[in-house]
């Protein structure tokens, strides 16, 4: 029956409403595994170890167990515990904390690589080691891990569709849907794959503004 | 002098990294406003002993004192790090390979900690960080990310950013070694600058020719021991000990 896109028009409003959810979990989740990722790096290597230990406990369920499972644990599980979020907070929570720990990693690894002069500067000057790490090896080690943070970032993009699977109407179960009503897959499908790919682009604008904007001082 | 010690005083510094100990048995002391060089051959714990002085590189033993109060004194964990973070406010230093942060402009480079710790306004540390670069010539760059900088430049602006914290001592590290040398006079003309306006010096350095020249002492170590300590014009030209004797003589030869 050959391909008919005049079928688009009338369920754009909901490929579009999608697109927009996508795009809203995808920066929140995006934003949190950010800041979150920074905060996991400090923790694991600089806090106490009775604070340490449980805290790698955390971060190899959210590295070693598929996303899938965590988001049914986010939004499934902590209801019994009294906790009910929201599908769409529970979607941003879990994408957000499964990326956090994938940035950590990385940030990690860049906060050991800043040269040990450069803590000692700030330390001869007087700043605490906290108030150097703060204002002077954590901007540093950021800056460099920016290019494989935007990679973690396209493939967040990605895994949001997953939080379909908690309920949440983003592009993927957006397009489902068009799909369930005109039994139309190809043209949905391909119209939500046309919306990643922009979105994908946006993103990819973002980063090399950024990288521009600190490539200047290094 | 309170106590009867010396401005800058270090008694019997001792310092190991595990079995290897790099300071035997060092003592010294310096007066305000005084200028003293150091000199060695590579690995003679120099460095070592300047670190010592802001506990960048703590002790194994002995005592370090600046203006009365003792550095390295012994206090609970939480209440030595205030200390020594005080401490350190008042000692500037300044490294071989400048350390300067790349991420900040030569403003931000100089004003951050002042702004940091002596919490003064964004107008004051503006006035402050020109005031600074400009005492090392390098006010028209102000603005410029240490990147953009030659070693010289970025040197001086180490110097500008450690003075920012007004420091009764500063202490530099070969300060002038990882530079080109068409770049050594600019970095050696500021530290002529602060020696006319009295600032306390600890000078590590390999120039023999500039220590002579601003100096008002210099030490000889050699293998974690001060060999021998004298006036430049003395240590420099008819030194006692034979070992002194022989690090100028080979350092002569490879200058050649
Ligand atoms: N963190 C450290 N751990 C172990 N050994 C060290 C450490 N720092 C210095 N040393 C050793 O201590 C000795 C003295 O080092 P120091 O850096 O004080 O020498 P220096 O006189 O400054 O030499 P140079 O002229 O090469 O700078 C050397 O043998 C060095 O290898
Ligand atoms: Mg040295």
């Amino acid at each position: 029956m050959g391909l008919d896109f005049t079928v688009i028009p009338k369920y754009f409003d909901i490929i579009l409403l999608g697109c927009a959810y996508t795009i809203g979990i995808t920066v929140a989740a995006a934003i949190l595994s950010f800041f979150g990722g920074i905060v996991f790096a400090v923790i694991a290597l600089y806090a106490p170890w009775i604070i340490r230990q449980p805290f790698r406990m955390v971060a190899w369920m959210f590295m070693g167990t598929p996303l899938l499972l965590q988001l049914f644990l986010i939004y499934f599980g902590l209801v019994q515990v009294g906790i009910d979020l929201p599908a769409v907070v529970a979607g941003i929570i879990g994408l957000g904390l499964h990326f956090a720990v994938y940035n950590s990693e990385l940030i990690q690894t860049a906060i050991l690589s800043v040269d040990k002069g450069q803590m000692e500067a700030a330390r001869t000057l007087g700043l605490s080691r906290s108030e150097a790490l703060r204002k002077v090896v954590i901007p540093q080690a950021v800056r460099a891990v920016i290019p494989p943070i935007s990679n973690n970032m396209i493939a967040l993009l990605k895994d949001s569709a997953l939080v379909s699977v908690i309920g949440v109407s983003e592009l993927t179960l957006s397009a489902q849907r068009a799909i369930g009503a005109t039994y139309r897959p190809f043209e949905f499908y391909l119209l939500a794959a046309a919306f990643y790919y922009v979105i994908n682009l946006g993103m990819e604008w973002v980063q090399r503004r950024i990288e521009r904007r600190i490539s200047i001082s290094r | 002098m309170t106590d009867g010690k010396s401005f800058v005083e270090i008694r019997h510094a001792q310092k190991s990294f595990g079995k290897l100990e790099v300071l035997k048995d060092i003592s010294l002391s310096v007066d305000r406003g005084q200028i003293v060089g150091i000199i060695g051959s590579s690995g003679s714990g120099k460095s070592t002993l300047l670190r010592a002085i802001n506990d960048l590189d703590p002790l194994t033993g002995g005592e370090v004192w600046l203006d009365g109060v003792r550095v390295n004194q012994t206090l609970p964990h939480r209440a030595y790090e205030k200390h020594i973070n005080q401490m350190r406010q008042q000692v500037g230093m300044v490294f071989q390979h400048f350390n300067l942060f790349p991420h900040m402009t030569a403003r931000e480079n100089v004003s951050m900690a002042p702004i940091m710790l002596k919490g003064i306004s964004k107008d004051e540390a503006n006035a402050l960080a020109e005031a600074q670069l400009d005492h090392v010539g390098m006010l028209e760059r102000i603005d410029y990310y240490p990147s953009q900088l030659s070693g010289g430049q970025k040197q001086r602006v180490a110097i500008a950013r450690a003075l920012a914290m007004q420091p009764k001592l500063m202490l530099f590290d070969e300060a002038t070694s990882a530079l080109d040398p068409e770049l050594v006079e600019e970095v050696n003309q500021v530290m002529r600058k602060l020696a006319e306006q009295h600032m306390t010096m600890i000078i590590v350095t390999h120039e023999m020719d500039f220590a002579a020249s601003v100096c008002d002492r210099v030490l000889f170590m050699d293998q974690g021991v001060v060999v021998e300590e004298g006036p430049p014009e003395i240590l420099f030209k008819t030194p006692s000990q034979p070992r002194t004797r022989e690090f100028l003589r080979k350092h002569l030869e490879s200058a050649k």
